[in-house]
């Protein structure tokens, strides 16, 4: 499995900044950076990322169920990460959400059927003094009100 | 020894080791401390806070299983606080664990239900719905219902730990964490089903007993293990006269809680479709069967006639029959039949083997001290394939006591994973290779050199000269295939004084009786004569199937007797079952010696081993001592004379065992599963 | 990418590790460089290891990430003899809800965060640092990875450290999502490119830590102090807050609050002084009803509760914690069964499931508190609630089941009245079973 000059060239760097022997602290940065690439960390991502990192494919499999970033199935284009933990939640978070899945006509880690928008209400994202707040594709956006959300969706859609 | 220090638990005043876990001192003091992940080969895991105790100036409660004992230390088990956080455990347990109980394969013996017996939860306040998903199947064998699983990691580590496999993790988390195969849906590994036995409830079941029985319905036979050398005990599951399952969950005998796929599932060749319940005689239309009295007064006739007339016999006896029955073999070919053309297949030299260590002491090594000696030195062997306990043992030694594995093979081997040293050899440079490690060898302190069949006659000697020549304690272990091939070896079924050997008997034009008892030499071979035949099996083996009269054979599992392994320990064998049609090897020799009118002793085990302690060295063994087997292996003295014949292992895998894993349905399905199983050139 | 609303200063602060934030190009090296950036460095190399940490327990530094241990305590147990390299782990999983300060420390002044590494390298002789930074701190990553750029090509990192001779190399790591590695075990552990699950201790991570390492593990805040405790001494950091509560810290005012953001106060500051002048009180005039006073998993402190000083021991005494800083205000209106809801819905997600405690514990609790939620509730619920909680209690494998419990905990007993008004609305209060 190959990727992007730009990918391989991070996976080298990521491969030696560890202590000799122990490549296998590249995993989790690995699979990452892999699953903005590939969309989704596949059985094949699994494999290539193991071997490049020696380790099994089970040990990798063990990882990508853990962390709640790393998907088994493609996002949207556009993955929306509405927070509505508590200080969100306090300034409207969850009906930031409920405004959001209306829009987009998905609920939560589903994909719109032109593949352009997922959404997902996501845990406390370290905006909670900027609340409520969104994070698109690792863009944060703050203060958002359903208009402003509106608006946002609005550009991403015209921005293709 | 460690320093001591004293305790009180629960009031007692205890004495243990310092550092020693609080569990395993409650429990040796006969206290019991509850716990689901706490196991004492594996590592600590602290995850199901059951054996939370309460110790007196530390202000919460703390697990027993990773708190080392300390001087004064006041420890309570049984107060109120722990007693209700142990109920709360449970009750936190209980509420996504399915109350299936009724139709669970571990109903009646699963320690879930045991701890919610004794510490309550029998209420559950809990109304909300439970977590659910459906069972999968990761193998012929091995089945996963994850709502049952407490998440104890058992499995996991003996895979890992145990077995160096690792075929089993851990997805997901939180609620919905579950265990996983290596292979997404499915397992790739040795199918050993330790994962199964070490599961402390029914979340891993076994493909082969699952909705069988209750357990108990079963009566429980300890034996021994009949598919390789390394003699495990297998505790074998009865129901009406048929074997449900096989495990070890007692962790009695010389091999612990260890089991392989052989041990654990392939005793289901005593009920296949084709095993031979009937003599059979070979006419013009082919074999037909005909009654024990019929068959056993022929072979008595023709036998007798044979050696009145100073007929050549030929007998080949069996590796994985009883000490008893080739101890009476061995006598009657040599004072019954008046032959010395006696043999089996040998798997290793033990001939060069004893003569090279004649005279020493304390050079034979028990499976034991492969997981105590400080370097085990491993030539020319794929040990993890064909000794799957002693690899275990190894492993066990390596994890516990740090112990330094070498390896000298040809090809890579799984003990490479964590061996200090591997040394890969051309064929017949194994020798070589290992004096390559002098200096490492050297410097272990004292070493276990186990062998293959690559190590025989000049080589095993020169092995051994290299091994005492390291100027430090050594002890060997000729490693050799069958379950019962170094009983074979020391009842003499041995072409001793000029007789012939296994091959030469088939290569004799001038054979004119043929013996064959559990053995099938004709598998790849031809017999260049054309004898009278006589075949004891439990299979119509290519052997049988040239044979004249064949008579059914009863298996390890249906009989008594004893069985000595690749370390020379012997054991006792109980029966489990009796396979109707069926004699032992021991009731036919006796009774075809009633038909020749020969005087050879009783022919019951106890008998026969009574009279094997007399004269056979090594095997003055008390039943007392037998009774608790195994006996540990005694020192051999005096020279073997150089054998004829050929010295070949049986290239057995995990998954095979000669001709009898043929007959097994369960490794014939795990074999034929998808995904890689470890085979391939070694 | 959209520009982060940082929030205007308050005239309340006083700005010691945020003394650049709002500068120009304050991500610079040499904006950093200009505003006395370096100088603890390069001071603390003409000091002994001994002395940095004696300067640094003067200081009264206590962890910034949660736990609040004693900073100059934790750097004297790393042997700095042992044979082993030492290795330092920064942690940048700012994952507590409520908490949002390191991520401003990483974005506006990268460069004192890594001089307070650098320093921290001199006082237990480490030579590598990893920055591990969650998942979703993407933009973050890339940010600290153009400072450690900057600071490697003009040799403020590397193998002559500011002309020196200290050889140092930085790195970020990327998490994945998941709370639990904040956990500096568990931390490590997804370091070394596992599940974060804790570990066991002893050993802890000073003694064998990051690849079996002696590790020294910090939050971003506690590090980015170091500079100014070094450059300007321990007793000056110190004499900013009250006694045993040295310094400052950032605090994260959200919720209802009009002028919601991230303070850096002295410790000891009143909390309603924090709450009405520099956070600008509660929106519409509404009265207070309850406090979060450092991140979720701190007992919560009902209004009359509040007024007091925020230091470590003040919150001790009301039962509850300084945290990480995170202050979540609520005002009158906010129904506590909902607050409480979501919280163990976090907890639960969040749960790493080693344990069985945590694991079920969070999950039934969270059950219980949606089926309450959703108008289902039991009287008994309420005391179930409770007792559940306390069973979490002190019995988890960490402290994961403990962050879950004692809001809880605070919740049903402090609020029991929103719970009861849930029963009353409710026709019946049967609960149908399934």
């Amino acid at each position: 499995m190959t990727f992007s000059p730009e990918l391989e060239k991070r996976f080298t760097a990521l491969l030696t900044r560890y202590p000799e022997g122990r490549t296998r602290s590249a995993v989790i940065p690995m699979l990452m950076y892999a699953q903005d690439e590939t969309g989704a960390i596949t059985g094949e991502v699994i494999e290539e990322v193991a071997r490049r990192c020696k380790v099994t494919p089970l040990q990798v499999d063990e990882v990508v169920g853990y962390y709640s970033m790393l998907h088994r199935k493609p996002m949207g284009k556009f993955h929306v990460q509405v927070c509505t933990n508590i200080s969100c939640l306090l300034v409207g978070g969850e009906e930031l959400y409920n405004h959001a899945s209306k829009t987009l006509g998905i609920g939560h880690k589903q994909v719109t059927a032109d593949g352009q928008f997922s959404l997902e209400e996501v845990e406390c994202m370290g905006a909670c003094s900027w609340a409520p707040a969104v994070e698109i594709n690792y863009d944060f956006h703050h203060h958002v009100t359903p208009e402003k959300l509106d608006e946002l969706i609005r550009g991403l859609r015209k921005s293709q | 020894m460690a320093e001591q220090v004293k305790l009180t638990i629960d009031g007692r005043e205890v004495h243990a080791e310092k550092g020693a876990l609080l569990i395993e001192v409650a429990r040796q003091n006969g206290i019991e401390v509850p716990a689901f992940c706490y196991h004492q080969d594996y590592t600590l895991q602290a995850a199901c806070r059951m054996c939370l105790v309460e110790i007196e100036k530390t202000p919460k409660l703390q697990v027993g299983c990773t708190t080392p004992v300390a001087e004064g230390m006041v420890v309570r088990t049984d107060s109120d606080l722990v007693k209700k956080a142990r109920k709360g455990t449970l009750e936190f347990l209980l509420t996504n664990h399915p109350l299936d109980c009724p139709v669970c394969d571990k109903g009646g013996e699963c320690e879930l239900q045991d701890m919610v017996f004794r510490y309550g939860a029998g209420e559950s306040r809990f109304v909300e719905r439970k977590v659910h998903t459906d069972e999968k199947q990761w193998s012929p064998v091995v089945f996963f219902d994850a709502p049952r699983c407490i998440l104890c990691y058992r499995c996991v580590r003996v895979c890992n730990e145990g077995m160096n496999v690792g075929a089993l993790g851990v997805g997901n988390r939180g609620v919905i964490a579950e265990i996983i195969p290596n292979k997404h849906d499915h397992l790739e590994c040795d199918e050993c089903g330790a994962c199964i036995d070490i599961c402390p409830v029914g979340a891993l079941t076994s493909g082969a007993y699952r909705y069988q029985t209750r357990p108990w319905e079963m009566e429980h036979v300890g034996t021994i293990c009949t598919h390789c050398g390394d003699g495990c005990k297998t505790t074998l599951g009865v129901r009406n006269d048929e074997i449900m399952r096989g495990n070890n969950r007692d962790q009695t005998g010389i091999n612990g809680e260890f089991l392989c796929v052989k041990g654990r599932y392939a005793f289901d060749f005593t009920k296949h479709p084709e095993r031979l319940q009937s003599p059979m005689m070979k006419t013009a239309k082919g074999f037909e069967p005909i009654s024990w009295a019929r068959a056993l007064t022929m072979v008595g006739e023709r036998f007798s006639l044979a050696k009145l007339s100073h007929k050549k016999f030929g007998v080949i006896g069996s590796n994985h029959t009883t000490n008893e029955e080739n101890f009476f073999l061995a006598k009657f070919a040599r004072q019954g039949l008046e032959t010395k053309h006696i043999d089996h297949h040998r798997s290793g030299d033990l001939a060069t083997f004893f003569d090279a260590l004649s005279g020493k002491t304390n050079a034979l090594a028990t499976a034991d001290d492969v997981d105590k000696a400080k370097g085990v030195l491993v030539v020319g062997a794929d040990l993890a394939q064909q000794h799957p306990f002693l690899a275990f043992q190894a492993r066990a030694n390596f994890r516990h006591h740090h112990a330094q594995v070498f390896t000298v093979t040809t090809g890579p081997v799984r003990e490479d994973n964590y061996a200090a040293a591997s040394v890969r050899v051309q064929k017949g440079g194994e020798v070589a290779g290992a004096e390559s490690l002098r200096d490492k060898l050297k410097a272990a302190g004292d070493l276990v050199i186990l062998f293959g069949d690559a190590v025989q006659g000049d080589a095993l000697r020169k092995l051994i000269a290299f091994g005492d020549s390291l100027g430090i304690p050594v002890k060997y272990i000729c490693l050799v295939d069958y379950a019962n091939s170094r009983g074979a070896f020391d009842m003499g079924l041995i072409p001793r004084d000029g007789g012939m050997s296994r091959e030469q008997m088939l290569a004799a034009t001038d054979l004119d009786v043929l013996w064959v008892v559990g053995a099938n030499p004709l598998k790849n071979a031809k017999l260049a004569s054309h004898p009278f035949m006589v075949v004891q099996d439990l299979f119509m083996t290519e052997t049988a199937q040239q044979a004249d009269i064949v008579l059914p054979a009863a298996s390890a599992y249906e009989k008594n007797g004893t069985v000595t392994n690749t370390a020379g320990q012997v054991q006792k064998l109980t029966r489990a079952i009796s396979v109707m049609g069926t004699k032992t090897d021991l009731e036919i020799f006796g009774q075809i010696a009633k038909e020749m009118g020969l005087n050879l002793g009783i022919w019951l085990p106890d008998k026969v081993f009574a009279e094997i302690r007399k004269s056979v060295h090594g095997y003055d063994i008390s039943p007392a001592t037998l009774a608790v087997s195994p006996a540990p292996t005694m020192p051999l003295n005096g020279r073997v004379a150089a054998l004829p014949g050929a010295i070949q292992s049986a290239g057995d895998t995990l998954f095979t065992s000669g001709s009898l894993s043929k007959y097994s349905h369960t490794l014939n399905s795990v074999m034929e599963a998808p995904g890689k199983l470890y085979g391939g050139e070694r | 990418m959209a520009k982060l609303l940082f929030n205007q200063p308050s005239p309340l602060e006083t700005r010691i590790v945020s003394k650049n934030f709002g500068l120009e190009s304050s991500e610079t090296l040499d904006v950093y460089l200009a505003n006395g950036g370096f100088k603890a460095f390069k001071k603390a190399k003409e000091m002994t290891p001994e002395a940095i940490i004696e300067e640094v327990k003067a200081s009264s530094l206590r962890g910034r990430g949660g736990a609040g241990f004693p900073t100059g305590l934790k750097w004297s147990f790393v042997p700095r003899t042992s044979p082993k390299p030492r290795v330092l782990v920064i942690n940048a999983d700012e994952s507590e809800p409520g908490t949002c300060k390191d991520r401003l420390l990483i974005e506006y002044d990268p460069h004192q965060l890594i001089e307070g590494i650098l320093i921290a390298g001199l006082a237990v002789d480490a030579h590598v640092g990893y920055i591990y930074i969650r998942g979703e701190y993407r933009y973050l990553i890339e940010k600290m990875d153009r400072a450690l750029e900057e600071a490697y090509a003009k040799g403020y990192l590397g193998s002559n450290v500011a002309g020196t001779g200290f050889k140092f190399d930085l790195y970020t790591h990327s998490g994945a999502g998941a709370y639990e590695c904040g956990e500096e075990t568990a931390l490590l552990d997804s370091l070394e490119g596992k599940r974060g699950i804790p570990r066991m201790k002893p050993p802890f991570p000073a003694v064998a830590g990051a690849w079996g390492m002696p590790t020294l593990l910090n939050n971003v805040e506690t590090f980015s102090a170091v500079p100014s405790i070094i450059r300007d001494g321990g007793a000056a950091f110190a004499a900013l807050g009250t006694p045993k509560n040295g310094g400052t810290r950032l605090v994260c005012i959200s919720g209802h609050v009009n002028k919601p953001g991230v303070y850096e106060l002295p410790l000891g500051y009143p909390m309603m002084k924090a709450i009405n002048e520099v956070a600008g009180g509660i929106p519409g005039g509404k009265k207070l009803k309850a406090v979060v006073p450092g991140g979720s998993s701190c007992p919560i402190l009902k209004a009359d509760e509040c007024d007091i000083a925020m230091d470590y021991d003040t919150l001790a005494k009301v039962g509850s914690m300084l945290g990480s800083g995170g202050m979540v205000v609520l005002d009158e209106t906010t129904d506590m069964v909902r607050f409480a809801l979501r919280i163990m819905r976090f907890y639960q997600h969040e749960s790493c499931g080693w344990c069985i405690p945590c694991r079920e514990g969070t999950t039934w609790l969270r059950k219980i508190l949606q089926r309450f939620y959703e108008g289902q509730g039991r009287r008994e619920d309420i005391s179930l609630l409770g007792e559940l909680s306390k069973n979490m209690l002190g019995r988890t494998f960490c402290a994961l089941g403990d962050a879950a419990a004692m809001p809880t905990i605070s919740i049903v007993e402090k609020f029991t009245e929103d719970f009861e008004k849930y029963l009353a609305k409710q026709n019946k209060s049967e609960l149908v079973t399934i």
